[in-house]
């Protein structure tokens, strides 16, 4: 990987009816990296995901591609370099699914035929709907649309890029998935993240908004937290996620379990409204 | 390309040919990264999303189950050479229906196909049904493709030029160049009325009306589309209400030429005004087409079309003023024809799906084949009296759209 491969956010600030949704926030999402996004509702993941998607300018501050403006890219130039999994799907209309994902190859260069439909498959495969190839889309369930869309984006950043382009000869991708567990059970949760750490590992830089820290803990590795858009920790995961920023970050007491053999603390919550809490014998 | 993204062929799911379930790997795999990362990443634990009773994927399986013929039918060349067939069979018998009986020898004979018939018959074919069955042809084209493509561009599949104001607007400038135009002085010319300033105001007045239904039906930068249909509710009562107050101070000829544009015809204009404007409504029936890739992209929404490289503006810019020249030519040349453009994309997506790369040239098949047909049932069911097509097409058309709005209703989706 060359140096200054990077998708990197300097000095983001977002406003948006007067209030400040990000402020002064800076990021590198580098290749090969799981990186994820932490804080609650309403700290600015979502608005920092998609000012470095291209989609929200931002008031102040500059986005990088790949050692360039954001917008010095061609929309198309773009989307092969990074695929963005929104929070909310909208789509109504009766594409098969298979023909959803296809649609995550609009700017990819096109192979065969043949060729095309293999990486849809295997993209389908890769986000454990294969079976549902053929369904219409409306009538599947949300954490199913979910899945789909995931796969849709991981056929837009599939291969790399081919060398024979000089513009974009040998750039980098990225995979920006805005809460890609949100809305699946516990054992997609985690097949979700390890094919993004699958493509981390095959050199593309991936980040993730979560509101689980113990996804957090296990898959990514570098995290940056965020609240009221500010940023108050980045770093390694194991480093940032403290008992003490996670307490302050989600206002909650919060500790850190060591569970038998497991490397990983476990994060638990202990709410303090006496309601909440398991009765007590 | 085509075949493969609409449909799902059996023979092609040889998953000996999948490629490895891997992303492809760049050259400087970033090994270290995937060292230092926890012990639950090995491939192996991915397993546990496949499921070990279920069958491979079976993406065929719908489409094993249907019947031959219609699973031809629904690909887009044997689907598009049917349309077009039946293009040409309407045109055929919109040319031997009428008053006087003729064949398919004085057809031929008066296209320059064969022996010359007798001069009254190829007059009759020549001048006039040929022109109404080339307007038929061109109209419903212009009419059904816009709608397709404005379903697209909103994203909803009960936008049609007529419910969004853009024909109401392009009839009210029409009808005030009719009314107006004698008292401002302007018939001094009347060819260049009936050839140029009329088309011309057509365009300018769906030009207005989708400037205007567009602005209004922007919330928070967005085009809403629950809110254009009730902005474009709100431009059509006031386009009515417009012509009726023309049609109030209008003359004896002003007001039979005013209630054709209400209610459309394809008898009115000949062969100069089908020269002067058919050129233009074809080219974007044409151009209109090329834009389908687009707009497939562009139903997963603005936001996701373009993260997948679609230039969003500028394909919505385009496709609107393609609209705009198909749809003001064609009520320049016919008057509003309600229902065409909403009812016969959503036939071709019932039968077809959604995929514009087929839906919008067959829909401009479908939509002539169905206009020209339903011009002949116009002049002859009631002969020798000729129903307004445009009353035609909305006692069809209306209760068809019940039908699709309960249909709707029920499913969360829109085909």
């Amino acid at each position: 990987m060359k140096p200054g491969m990077a998708l990197r956010a300097d000095r983001l600030r977002c406003e948006a009816e007067g209030r400040l949704l990000l402020d002064g926030v800076s990021l590198e999402l580098v290749p090969g990296e799981v990186h994820a996004v932490l804080g609650r509702n309403g700290a600015g993941k979502s608005t920092l995901l998609r000012a470095l998607s291209g989609e929200l300018r931002p008031q102040a501050g500059t986005v990088q591609l790949n050692g360039r403006a954001l917008a010095a890219w061609t929309p198309r130039q773009r989307a092969r370099q990074r695929a963005v999994l929104p929070q909310a799907e909208s789509l109504r209309f009766g594409f098969s699914v298979e023909q959803v994902v296809a649609l995550g190859r609009y700017a990819c260069p096109q192979h065969r035929p043949e060729q095309e439909r293999d990486i849809v498959l295997a993209a389908l495969r890769a986000a454990g709907v294969e079976t549902l190839a053929g369904r219409r889309y409306p009538s599947l369930s949300g954490g199913e649309r979910a899945r789909v869309q995931f796969a849709r984006v991981m056929a837009q950043v599939w291969e790399p890029l081919p060398q024979a382009e000089p513009e974009l000869g040998g750039h980098a991708r990225y995979l920006l998935l805005d809460e890609p567990t949100a809305s699946l059970d516990l054992a997609h949760q985690h097949g979700c993240l390890l094919q993004a750490r699958r493509f981390a590992g095959a050199g593309v830089g991936v980040l993730a908004v979560l509101h689980d820290p113990n996804l957090a803990l296990r898959y990514a590795d570098r995290v940056s937290v965020l609240e009221n858009g500010r940023l108050t920790g980045q770093g390694p995961v194991r480093e940032v996620l403290t008992q003490e920023l996670l307490q302050r970050t989600y206002g909650l007491p919060i500790e850190l379990l060591h569970t038998g053999g497991e490397a990983l603390p476990v994060v638990v919550a202990h709410p303090r409204e006496p309601s909440l809490r398991p009765p007590t014998g | 390309m085509h075949r493969s993204f609409c449909l799902v062929r059996k023979e092609r799911l040889e998953l000996s040919r999948l490629a490895a379930l891997e992303p492809k790997s760049s050259a400087s795999t970033n090994s270290a990264t995937l060292a230092q990362g926890p012990e639950a990443l090995h491939p192996e634990n991915y397993s546990i999303l496949r499921r070990p009773g279920l069958p491979a994927a079976t993406p065929g399986r719908h489409n094993a189950r249907m019947p031959r013929l219609t699973a031809l039918l629904r690909r887009p060349l044997p689907l598009c050479l049917l349309l077009g067939a039946l293009a040409l069979l309407a045109a055929l018998n919109g040319l031997a229906a009428g008053p006087l009986d003729l064949g398919g020898a004085d057809i031929l004979g008066s296209l320059g196909l064969g022996p010359a018939p007798d001069p009254s018959a190829a007059a009759t074919i020549l001048q006039l049904r040929l022109p109404r069955v080339v307007l038929g042809l061109t109209v419903g084209a212009a009419l059904a493709v816009s709608g397709a493509a404005m379903q697209g561009v909103f994203r909803n599949p009960l936008a049609d030029p007529g419910l969004v104001g853009v024909s109401s607007g392009a009839a009210l400038a029409a009808v005030a160049v009719i009314v107006l135009g004698a008292p401002l002085g302007l018939a001094g010319a009347p060819p260049l009325i009936g050839r140029w300033l009329l088309p011309l105001a057509s365009f300018a007045g769906a030009a207005l009306t989708t400037g205007l239904v567009a602005r209004l039906s922007r919330v928070e930068g967005a085009t809403q589309p629950a809110q254009m249909l009730l902005v474009g509710l709100a431009v059509n009562a006031i386009s009515g209400a417009a012509i009726g107050l023309l049609a109030h101070v209008a003359s004896g000829s002003a007001l039979r030429a005013l209630t054709f544009w209400m209610y459309g015809s394809l008898g009115r204009v000949g062969w100069p005004e089908i020269a002067a404007t058919a050129p233009a409504v074809l080219l974007a029936v044409l151009l209109m087409p090329l834009r389908g890739r687009e707009l497939n992209a562009l139903l997963l929404g603005e936001a996701e079309a373009a993260h997948l490289g679609v230039d969003v503006e500028r394909l919505k810019r385009g496709l609107v003023l393609l609209v705009l020249l198909a749809v003001g030519g064609a009520v320049a040349l016919t008057g509003i024809i309600a229902f065409v453009g909403l009812i016969v994309p959503q036939l071709i997506r019932l039968w077809a799906g959604p995929d514009h790369r087929l839906l919008l040239p067959a829909s401009a098949l479908l939509g002539g084949a169905l206009l020209t047909a339903a011009d002949t049932a116009a002049r002859t069911v009631a002969a020798p009296l000729e129903l307004p097509i445009g009353v035609l097409t909305a006692l069809i058309g209306g209760p068809f759209f019940i039908a699709l709005l309960l249909r709707l209703r029920g499913r969360g989706e829109a085909w």
